[in-house]
């Protein structure tokens, strides 16, 4: 499993978290209990299996919804 | 396509605008009806594309955001031909939603201040010898840096060659200058304003003191308390009652209009947006005044606490205790005083550092068998003698009995709030020392303050004798003071009022006093960004400051109740304007739609006042102190 903190740009409708939280609970492989969408920091926080899905899936996800991707970092977890 | 017209979002708005204007002053000035509808209609249509997007995508993912309510609405509007309406709610919405942005980036500035600090790069010395500048994630421990003045420390680490002021206000919230010279220690994201430094590096990136308290605000500026978490759930299932509401209210009264209205007065966003914004506003305030604050639950329970416990030594005191008097009962002095210097020379309790700076040309000669006894003293043999160091408990263990003339000084130094050391040699009294810690200055005035701003009850406790803790607490006063209190006792004395029902803050240095840091409602560590205390803490007290405690708790208070403010606020603008829908005749979309975009900057502005909060004493004093927050 791979923990990723993904920065978005600055976040501040608060419907957007809720948007982003389902799309990425429809993604194969991130765990849905890991997800956390931060408001006030514009970040997003998930563990995911590298086997099923990739940090770039994850971003285009994110992406698609109107959220541009500033930087992601991934770490073992 | 979509991403090209939403990031154009603003222009979009603009031009809108303009149409609206454009068509309001044909209709009034030439009565130019057909220019007054078109404009209108391309303006809606315009307008709502970006909104409409932003609702599909919502849709996709199963949500019914705000976009789905104002793209509902609005088309609503346009069939009904209400061009008016349809053209001014896209606008105030698109408007609204700009300001929002900007305003919101304000609450979070502080915070975004705080790790703007961080640093991006370093000079390290390389294998050549030479400075090459690198990226700061690439320095390791143990690598020599090279900090110029101007530039900011890039880790934590000790200096081998220069000196210099540096700035520690990151750290320590305090803009003044401290002096640094070789083995100094410097911390990660302070500024050398003068002056060249070699360092070495002990902690880099995360380690960091600074590193942990950005990681610390972070989290905390996302954290929930109870009250956000059902906000978040109640407005889940708010959105989707709304439509419901207003498909019923068609459905029923045949009224789109009515219906439509209803979509556009039911949006939620200040609710959803208002304790957020106080929440990070007054995280920011504090991390930018030398308080940690983990989090809006924190800030909930600090707000309500009505009892303070403190540690005595290095909370209220200076923790540095020197000896203020003695008396010898023995006629060979210097012989005592070497003994006991010999003793004390291999401890470092803080009574022990005391004596041995009292007692400076003294020899020192070889001990052995050292015994050391909890919570009593030291017992050893110095010089073919057996020497006994401690207090009074230790004497007796040792079952050596005081003369009544030791007696009455040791009830004399107790009176004056000393602390005991008493020295035996060969099973005889030889002599009395009293060692008195300093109160930290301006304690007594923080301590009013907090009284004023309504704690009931201060109390410390203390692992000292009774005498030197009713000192303290009589010249600070303070309600109950309690001595001769082992760590878990103090926990249990904290479980106790609890009991009692009170809510109870302990102070701490955090080292020493985990467990009633952990059990007490909310634990306050006057730490120096140690590890222990950031991380067993709820608030942390940023070099060890005592006067930021006044602050922390009106900052919380005020924090509360700013939350409370919004939350009111936002409820009761969707109730006064659902009622006047069905009780009034003036209420059409348009108004609700700025009274609603006009609520949310209520509620930020609202927010931003507490990064501006001072507390009492700070006010009058702080001036030239915070010139930052400008």
């Amino acid at each position: 499993m791979e923990k990723a903190i993904i920065k978005l740009e600055t976040l501040s409708c608060p419907s957007c978290l809720q948007k982003i939280e389902n799309a990425l609970q429809g993604v194969e492989g991130v765990d849905k209990e890991s997800i956390s969408v931060l408001f006030n920091s514009s970040k997003v926080k998930m563990t995911y299996d590298s086997k099923q899905t990739s940090i770039e899936a994850i971003e285009k996800t994110i992406e698609a919804l109107g959220y541009p991707v500033i930087k992601s970092t991934v770490k073992a977890a | 396509m979509q991403s090209i017209i939403l990031s154009r979002k603003k222009l979009i708005m603009l031009i809108s605008g303009v149409l609206i204007v454009l068509g309001f002053f044909s209709r009034f000035v030439f009565g130019n009806m057909l220019v007054f509808e078109g404009a209108l209609v391309i303006a809606s249509v315009l307008g709502i594309t970006p909104i409409a997007i932003q609702a599909f995508q919502a849709l996709k993912v199963k949500v019914i955001s705000i976009d789905v309510l104002v793209t509902i609405a609005v088309t609503g509007a346009l069939l009904i031909q209400n061009f008016e309406e349809s053209a001014i709610v896209t606008f105030l919405f698109l408007f609204g939603h700009f300001l929002e942005q900007r305003t919101l980036n304000k609450t979070r500035s502080a915070i975004k201040e705080l790790t703007e600090m961080a640093p991006e790069s370093a000079m390290v010395q390389m294998a050549s010898g030479d400075f090459e500048e690198v990226d700061v994630e690439e320095v390791d421990e143990g690598d020599t840096l090279l900090v110029k003045t101007g530039g900011k420390v890039p880790v934590d680490g000790t200096v081998v060659v220069g000196s210099g002021y540096i700035n520690e206000a990151s750290i320590t919230g305090e803009s003044v200058s401290v002096t640094k010279e070789k083995d100094s220690t410097v911390f990660a994201g302070t500024i050398l304003e003068n002056g060249t430094l070699q360092i070495r590096a002990d902690r880099v990136g995360e380690d960091t003191t600074f590193g942990r308290i950005i990681e610390l605000v972070e989290e905390a500026q996302d954290s929930k308390s109870e009250a956000e978490r059902f906000i978040d759930r109640f407005s889940k299932y708010y959105t989707p009652v709304v439509l419901l509401l207003s498909f019923v209210v068609w459905l029923f009264s045949q009224n789109l209009e009515l219906a439509i209205t209803i979509l556009v007065l039911g949006c939620p966003g200040a609710l959803v947006i208002g304790v957020p914004v106080s929440n990070v506003a007054g995280i920011g305030n504090g991390a930018r005044n030398g308080v940690l604050l983990k989090g809006s639950e924190v800030i909930h329970d600090f707000s309500r606490v009505d009892t303070i416990v403190f540690d005595k030594t290095g909370t209220l005191t200076a923790g540095n205790p020197t000896v203020a008097d003695t008396r010898v009962y023995v006629s060979e002095k210097q012989q005592v005083l070497n003994y006991l210097a010999s003793v004390e020379h291999e401890s470092d309790h803080p009574l022990a550092r005391a004596v041995v700076e009292t007692i400076k040309d003294a020899h020192i000669y070889p001990v052995e068998e050292t015994e050391v006894v909890k919570g009593g003293g030291v017992v050893s043999t110095v010089d073919g003698h057996r020497i006994a160091v401690g207090n009074v408990a230790l004497m007796e263990r040792e079952e050596i009995s005081l003369d009544d003339e030791a007696l009455n000084d040791v009830k004399e130094f107790e009176l004056n709030g000393n602390s005991l050391v008493l020295a035996a040699m060969d099973g005889k009294v030889a002599l009395v020392m009293g060692i008195r810690d300093q109160v930290r200055p301006g304690v007594k005035a923080n301590l009013q303050e907090l009284k004023a701003m309504g704690i009931k009850q201060l109390v410390v406790l203390s692992g000292d004798n009774q005498g030197t803790v009713d000192a303290v607490a009589g010249e600070l006063g303070l309600t109950d003071a309690y001595g001769h209190m082992l760590p878990e006792d103090k926990a249990a004395y904290i479980k106790e009022l609890q009991e009692k029902g009170q809510i109870v803050a302990f102070v701490g240095d955090g080292v020493n006093d985990s467990p009633s840091l952990a059990l007490a409602d909310i634990g306050i560590a006057m730490g120096n960004g140690t590890d222990v205390a950031i991380e067993t803490s709820d608030v942390v007290l940023m070099n060890s400051d005592f006067s930021h405690l006044p602050h922390a708790l009106g900052l919380t208070k005020a924090t509360a109740n700013n939350m409370i403010q919004n939350i009111v606020i936002a409820v009761g603008v969707v109730l006064i304007l659902l009622v006047s829908v069905f009780f009034s005749d003036w209420m059409t979309m348009s108004i609700g739609m700025l009274v609603h975009e006009a609520s949310i900057l209520v509620v930020i502005f609202n927010g931003m006042r507490l990064l501006n909060y001072r507390s009492r004493k700070n006010k009058q004093s702080a001036k030239g102190v915070h010139l930052r927050t400008a």
